[in-house]
C-alpha cells in the first residue's frame, strides 16, 4: 500500500524558516531519505515552501478566484511529504516514527486509495 | 448441547462460534464488514439447515466454509455489478479455488482480530467499542447501553472503524515481536478499561455493572488462553479474577457501596479468588513482573486475609511500593499511604500522602479525602477528619458513594 507521511510544524513564519534551515542542513534527514530509499519502499518526496507563499485557486459557481494564501490559515504548517510503498499501517507508522522531525511536530500518516480508474492513467 | 448448560453458558458458546468464524473470514479478507455480513449469512443458513439435517460434527468448520462460500458470492456479484470490472478484483482465482480448505479458526485468527480492534490507530473508546462488538460478540445496542451513547452514534463509530481498518490498511495479525509488547499492552489496556466500567461507574445508574466485568474477564480468559506464557497478560486476568470475588460484598441490599474494611468476607466467592490465585502464582513463576501482577498480588493478599485487620499490610505496602516504581501514580501512592498506615501506624500514612495532598494533583479525587480523613481520624484529629469527609463527599461522582461520605462527615 502506497502512504503520504505529511510533516505538520506548528511554528510561526520565523521559526519555521530557521528550523526549516537547522533541518534541511541537518544530516539526519538525508540518513533518513536514503535509510527509505535503501529500504526500496521511497516513492517520493517533498520539502514544500512556507504557506505564505502559497497561492489558492477559490471554485465559487462559474468562478475561479485566485488569492494570495493557503486554503485555511492554520497554527500547523505542511512542511513536505514523503511518499511509501510498504505492506500495512504497522510499517508506515514505523517509517513515521523513524523521522528526525523536532519536538512539537506531527506527522500524519495517510494510506492511498487503490482501484480508482483514474490511477490507471498512472500505470 | 449439554444439559444442564446455563444460559449464560449457552450464549457466550455461541459467542465463541461467532467470533472465531468473524476472525477467519476478516483476516482472509482483510475486510470486517464484508466478514462480517458473510457471517451472518452463514449463520441464517444454519438456522434454515440444522433443524432438518441436524448440527453436522463440525459446526465452526461448516459455518466457516459457508460464510467463505457466501462471501465469494457476494465479492461476484459485487463485482459484476461495477461497472469498472478492474475496480474489485483481490479475490484471487486461487482463493476461490481454496473454498473448501479453509481452515477452522485458529488462535492467531482471534488474536489478529483483537490486535485489530485495539490498534492504537483507533481511539481508546472505539477500541472498546470494537474488541466488545467483534470479539466478545455483544450487541451493539448492549454496548450503547453500557456506555451510555445512543445506539446510532455507537454504530457509527463502528461502521467508521471498520472502514479505517480496511482503508488504513490495519492488518488481521499478530504484531511483529518488536511491535508485540506495546501492541499488547493496548489489549490489556482495553480489557481492564472495560472491567473498571463494569466495577465503578461514575455515570451508570448502579455502582456495579457486573455483566462489563464479565464480558472483561471473558476477553481475558481468552486472552490469556491465546498467550498462556504471557505474564502481564496472566497477571491481569488473575487481577479480574480476584477484584470480581469480592462483587456480591461490595455494595448493600439497597445498593449502597460497602468498604473493604466493613465488607461480609463470607460473600467474597472463594473459587473465583482461587482461580486468580493459581493464575497469578502460574505468572509470577516466570519472573517477568508488571503492573497487573503486582495489584493482582496485593488483591490476592486481600483475598487471603481473615479480616481487616489480619491482612498482610507490611507485604501490601512493599508492593504498592514496587507498584510506584513500575508504573508511577499519585493514585498509587494514596494506596500506598493506606497500606503503609495499616503497617506503621496512621502518621506513617500520613507522611506518605504529604507530598500527593501537598501537589494538589489530585485535588478533585475523592479517594485521595477519603484516605486522608481516615488517616487523620486513626491519629487522633477529628476536626481535621471532619474536613477532609467533607471533601471526599463533594469530590465524589458516584451518588451512592457521595452519600455514604456525607453519612461518615456527619459522624465524625
Amino acid at each position: 500500500m502506497k502512504y503520504a507521511l505529511l510533516i505538520y510544524s506548528p511554528a510561526s513564519a520565523e521559526e519555521y524558516a530557521t528550523g526549516y534551515r537547522r533541518q534541511a542542513g541537518a544530516s539526519t534527514w538525508t540518513d533518513y531519505t536514503q535509510a527509505a530509499k535503501d529500504a526500496g519502499v521511497l516513492l517520493g518526496a517533498e520539502q514544500l515552501t512556507h504557506t505564505d507563499t502559497a497561492t489558492s485557486v477559490r471554485f465559487r459557481g462559474e468562478d475561479q478566484l485566485i488569492t494570495d494564501g493557503p486554503f485555511m490559515e492554520t497554527k500547523e504548517h505542511l512542511l513536505g511529504f514523503y511518499l511509501i510503498d510498504v505492506p500495512d499501517l504497522d510499517t508506515a507508522l514505523d517509517w513515521a516514527r523513524q523521522m528526525p522531525v523536532r519536538d512539537g511536530q506531527t506527522v500524519e500518516v495517510r494510506a492511498a486509495m487503490t482501484g480508482m480508474p483514474w490511477q490507471r492513467v498512472l500505470g | 448441547m449439554a444439559a444442564g448448560a446455563g444460559l449464560g453458558d449457552l450464549e457466550h458458546a455461541f459467542r465463541e462460534e461467532w467470533g472465531a468464524v468473524v476472525a477467519t473470514l476478516a483476516r482472509r479478507l482483510g475486510d470486517l464488514q464484508a466478514a462480517e455480513d458473510a457471517v451472518a449469512e452463514a449463520f441464517a443458513a444454519a438456522a434454515a439447515a440444522w433443524p432438518k439435517s441436524g448440527v453436522p460434527p463440525n459446526p465452526g468448520g461448516w459455518l466457516t466454509v459457508t460464510a467463505w462460500r457466501k462471501a465469494v458470492d457476494a465479492h461476484r456479484a459485487h463485482r459484476a455489478a461495477a461497472t469498472d470490472p478492474h475496480v474489485l478484483s483481490d479475490v484471487t482465482a486461487a482463493e476461490e479455488a481454496d473454498v473448501s480448505q479453509v481452515p477452522q479458526s485458529l488462535g492467531d485468527d482471534r488474536l489478529g482480530l483483537i490486535f485489530a480492534c485495539c490498534h492504537p490507530a483507533l481511539a481508546l473508546e472505539v477500541r472498546v467499542a470494537m474488541t466488545l462488538r467483534y470479539v466478545a460478540g455483544l450487541m451493539t445496542r448492549e454496548i450503547a447501553a453500557a456506555f451510555l451513547v445512543p445506539e446510532p452514534t455507537l454504530a457509527q463509530r463502528l461502521v467508521r472503524a471498520k472502514r479505517k481498518i480496511r482503508e488504513a490498511g490495519i492488518r488481521f495479525e499478530v504484531p511483529a515481536p518488536e511491535r508485540l509488547t506495546e501492541r499488547l499492552a493496548s489489549v490489556r489496556t482495553v480489557v481492564y478499561l472495560v472491567f473498571n466500567e463494569g466495577f465503578a461507574s461514575a455515570g451508570g445508574a448502579g455502582l456495579i455493572r457486573g455483566d462489563l466485568c464479565e464480558e472483561a474477564i471473558w476477553l481475558g480468559r481468552l486472552l490469556h488462553r491465546l498467550l498462556p506464557a504471557d505474564a502481564e497478560t496472566a497477571g491481569l486476568l488473575a487481577l479480574m479474577l480476584l477484584h470480581h470475588s469480592r462483587a456480591a460484598a461490595r455494595t448493600d441490599e439497597v445498593g449502597k457501596p460497602v468498604p473493604l474494611a466493613e465488607q461480609d468476607r463470607s460473600r467474597w466467592d472463594t473459587a473465583l479468588a482461587a482461580e486468580g490465585t493459581r493464575v497469578l502464582d502460574e505468572a509470577l513463576t516466570r519472573r517477568s513482573p508488571g503492573p497487573y501482577q503486582l495489584q493482582a498480588a496485593i488483591a490476592a493478599l486481600h483475598a487471603a486475609a481473615p479480616s481487616v485487620d489480619d491482612t498482610d499490610w507490611p507485604q501490601i505496602a512493599l508492593l504498592y511500593g514496587s507498584l510506584a516504581r513500575v508504573d508511577p501514580s499519585p493514585v498509587v501512592t494514596v494506596n500506598r499511604a493506606v497500606a503503609v498506615g495499616m503497617a506503621d501506624g496512621p502518621l506513617a500514612g500520613l507522611a506518605v500522602l504529604e507530598p500527593v495532598l501537598a501537589s494538589g494533583a489530585l485535588e478533585g479525587y475523592a479517594p485521595l479525602h477519603a484516605a486522608h480523613a481516615s488517616l487523620l481520624e486513626k491519629a487522633g484529629y477529628p476536626e481535621r477528619a471532619r474536613g477532609a469527609w467533607s471533601r471526599a463527599a463533594q469530590t465524589s461522582a458516584v451518588p451512592a458513594l457521595r452519600d455514604e461520605l456525607i453519612r461518615r462527615h456527619e459522624n465524625s
